[in-house]
């Protein structure tokens, strides 16, 4: 046997909630073995025992066939784990080799040796095809850049065994590709790969073994080679799951939201939006697709009022919101689910029954004469909670700061899918969310829709604008470049729409004014 | 101005800023490490009462008495700052209130204690403070001399060092990497295996003795006693002074120097023609003005260690 790696019959409790529940998990040398699951099912937390940050309750590890304690990361470091973890740990203000050699300086005499430590950083990179220059600041480089240097962190320490915590959450798709060609060389120099995620096409593209967990229990090992994505979706999410939106025919009637001449700017004071009319009808889902940055964040934010416009109109059944509170944008029906989630979804120290209230607080039942009713909110919240599958510590009482991304997102959804608003401005419902939650809050999506209301989806993932919505614009330098058929269009029309190439104008129901 | 009463000036501007100066370097220490003391008052404080007392009590026995006093303050003022350290490490208390604590507690505890030695509300007067004076050979060199060599408080040679140690051990040595990752980026410190806490009380401790030298030197120099306000506002002006020069020594330098400079101009000014005819209390309130003013115009850019004045939580992403 060549295990590198064995985790055996490792079970961890947190307050509340059974993390990991006696689950073994073996990897062989040299190669790349997925740790797939849901959000929540325990996948960070059995790294977390791995790299020595946790102490498991029961079991035990072996790193090349020997029994070792893990006590804290710097025995990890010793013994050739190292981390690339999902927020980077980069200081912004070091350049990349000072990132790197922290901790352990090589130096001469008490000077730190930065020339040494430069070439070396530079020697690693070549090798492993990493292209990072030693000498730049962290904070002028990319982001993809930048978890380059995580890796040149770990393989600086002679780390073996690297583990990848969700690393493609903040990659484009070139990107992404980079990095598993990446993953691939490291391979083939003699390093071992556990990669954390939730993305069956990438467990598909680049890893050879999978284990799957699901709410902290092991399901299986499987050979990524002799599994499909649909198997390997079932396992994870304990049911079969279907990959394309179930939906009848779209019945639309009359206009809730009504763009005219909209003009809004960017935070460089520049035009972000220019003279854009759109219209979405009641019952149908009408996605706005583009390419990152070309307007879609200051339409929404102009829409929801979280920025001022520099002229046009936004109607809400025939009232100019544009000039609106947000409040009162709130009560004529408008429901936003917002890009960013912890800045403008959730008040992060406030617990997750607080924030599910956060519209409606001062409501019967919610309060009393201006007293708050501890009892009505908490059970709403348990009806989300169960409703939306929301899994946190504790409850209605977990504070949203102590949630994973993806809870904090289902989260958000929940309370805005509850309301159901007229107008519903739902931006990238299901980022960082797995198969399950995705078709789930797809379902809803469609569900609202058929009751009648207006959705306007934004999304940057094309699989999920082309399989939810009735209609797609594509906005392009904050001009709306196009509107098409959904059931007609392809990937490809889209993209060249995106990318500015082609013109569809015609096929727009542009607002007529004098 | 005259040229002559322009080379007047250095030697009593140089006195004042070699405590300015040092302070800051202290403040930069503990910044750096991520902990905002704004005890630098307060520490100061107490460095230039324990200074005075020593020197007094020793004066008869050794000609050296002002140097232990130095010592002594510098001793003092680590002391005095762990309580700093612990509030703000340990007990995760609001650095700036911690601070504030500590300055309220130095003008308390300094003149009790001075009740108590001395049975008056300040110290004794010291015959001999630290003295002035000038180096061989240096000092014959035209105009230079005059500047920097001549009839010139050995504490500023001091604080010149510590600006070029400081320099050394934080951009050049592996201990000052360290310490500036725990004030940028305390969770990737410790990712690394570096122990924050640990960096932590170094910084403050070092800001302790050296603003505790500080305060000691500045009594030693620029007084006769300790009093109540010896210190008047310096700690801040010190403050003030690493704002100003963007939390780098040779910045730091700079800021006290040019400090330094609007302390001495409130005694030349009746001297000074165009000057002479403003009220002499204007002179007195620019250094502080100039602190205000600094600290506006600076203290918003986010030039300053990222992480300082946060407290330290292991498990934020």
């Amino acid at each position: 046997m060549s295990y590198i790696v064995e985790m055996l019959h490792i079970t961890k409790d947190f307050p509340g909630i059974r993390a990991n529940d006696d689950i073994t998990l073996q990897i062989e040398e040299k190669s790349i073995h997925a740790l797939l699951g849901e959000n929540g099912a325990g996948k960070s937390t059995l790294m977390s025992i791995l790299f020595g940050l946790y102490q498991p309750d029961s079991g035990s590890i072996r790193v090349r066939g020997k029994e070792v304690k893990i006590s804290d990361p710097n025995v990890a470091t010793s013994l050739g784990i190292g981390m690339v973890h999902q927020h980077f740990k980069l200081v912004h203000n070091f350049t990349v080799t000072e990132n790197i050699i922290l901790g352990m300086e090589p130096h001469k005499g008490p000077v730190i040796d930065i020339r040494s430590a430069e070439k070396k950083v530079e020697e690693i990179s070549k090798l492993y095809g990493l292209a990072v220059d030693p000498r730049a600041k962290i904070e002028d480089i990319s982001v993809s850049m930048q978890q380059r240097v995580e890796i040149l962190k770990m393989l600086f320490r002679d780390a073996e065994i690297l583990i990848f915590d969700e690393p493609t959450a903040v990659l484009t798709p070139q990107e992404i590709h980079e990095l598993m060609q990446i993953m691939r060389r490291l391979v083939e120099e003699g390093k071992t790969i556990l990669l954390i995620t939730h993305k069956l096409k990438e467990i598909k593209e680049v890893a050879d073994v999978c284990t799957v967990l699901r709410r902290g229990k092991l399901v299986g090992t499987v050979s990524v080679a002799d599994t499909d994505e649909e198997r390997m979706a079932e396992m994870m999410v304990g049911r079969q799951v279907s990959f394309h939106v179930e939906k009848g025919p779209a019945k639309p009637g009359e206009e809730l939201l009504r763009i005219e001449n909209l003009n809004v700017k960017n935070v460089k004071g520049l035009l972000g939006v220019k003279n854009l009319s759109l219209s979405v009808r009641a019952g149908e889902v009408l996605g706005l697709c583009g390419i990152d940055g070309n307007g879609q964040t200051e339409l929404v934010q102009a829409i929801t009022g979280l920025t001022k416009i520099e002229s046009g109109k936004i109607f809400l059944r025939n009232i100019n919101i544009a000039n609106l509170p947000i409040k009162e944008r709130t009560d004529l029906g408008l429901g936003h689910i917002p890009e960013d989630r912890q800045k403008h979804g959730l008040v992060l120290d406030f617990t997750l029954g607080e924030n599910f209230v956060i519209h409606n607080y001062y409501e019967k039942p919610f309060a009393n004469y201006g007293i708050l009713n501890k009892k009505a909110i908490l059970e709403n919240a348990e009806r989300l909670i169960r409703e939306f599958d929301v899994r946190s510590g504790q409850g209605a009482m977990t504070p949203a700061r102590a949630m994973s991304g993806g809870n904090q997102q289902k989260a958000i959804v929940a309370r805005e899918i509850d309301r159901s608003p007229d107008v519903f401005i739902v931006v990238q419902p299901t980022r960082g969310l797995d198969v399950g939650a995705i078709e789930y809050i797809h379902k809803r999506i469609i569900a609202e829709r058929d009751r009648g209301k207006a959705i306007l989806l934004v999304s940057l993932e094309l699989d999920e604008i082309m399989d939810v919505s009735d209609r797609i614009a594509v906005i392009y330098n904050g001009e709306i470049v196009g509107i098409v058929d959904a059931a007609a269009t392809t990937e490809n029309e889209l993209g060249l729409m995106m990318s500015g190439a082609l013109r569809k104008t015609h096929a727009a129901p542009q607002a007529v004014h004098v | 101005m005259t040229f002559e009463l322009l080379l007047q000036m250095f030697p009593i501007a140089l006195m004042f800023s070699a405590p300015i100066i040092l302070t800051a370097l202290g403040g930069l220490f503990s910044e750096r490490s991520g902990i905002v003391n704004i005890a630098l008052e307060g520490i100061m404080m107490v460095g230039a009462f324990t200074g005075a007392t020593v020197t007094v009590l020793l004066e008869n026995s050794t000609p050296a008495a002002a140097w232990y006093g130095l010592l002594a303050g510098l001793l003092a003022g680590v002391v005095f700052s762990i309580l700093h350290a612990v509030a703000s490490i340990n007990l995760k208390a609001d650095q700036v209130i911690s601070g504030t604590a500590l300055n309220i507690l130095a003008g308390g505890l300094t003149v009790y204690l001075c009740q108590i030695i001395f049975h008056q509300q300040r110290t004794r007067a010291f015959s001999n403070g630290i003295q002035k004076f000038s180096v061989p050979g240096l000092s014959d060199i035209p105009v230079l001399g005059r500047m920097f060599f001549k009839e010139i408080y050995p504490t500023f040679y001091i604080a010149i060092a510590m600006v070029f140690i400081t320099w050394f051990v934080v951009y050049k040595t592996p201990l000052g990497l360290r310490m500036r990752a725990c004030g940028e980026h305390p969770q990737a410190a410790a990712s690394m295996g570096i122990n924050v806490a640990k960096m932590r009380y170094f910084g403050v401790l070092v800001s302790g003795a050296l603003g505790g030298l500080g305060g000691a030197v500045m009594v030693l120099t620029a007084d006769i006693q300790y009093t109540l306000v010896s210190i008047h506002g310096t700690g801040f002006i010190s403050l003030a002074s690493l704002v100003f020069g963007k939390w780098n020594p040779f910045g730091v330098l700079g800021a006290g120097l040019f400090f330094g400079f609007s302390t001495a101009l409130s005694f030349y000014a009746k001297d000074i023609k165009f000057l002479a005819g403003l009220p002499g209390e204007f002179f007195y309130i620019l250094p502080y003005l100039l602190t205000i003013i600094a600290l506006l115009f600076f203290a918003g850019k986010s030039v300053g260690p990222k992480a300082a004045g946060e407290i330290y939580d292991s498990g934020k992403r």
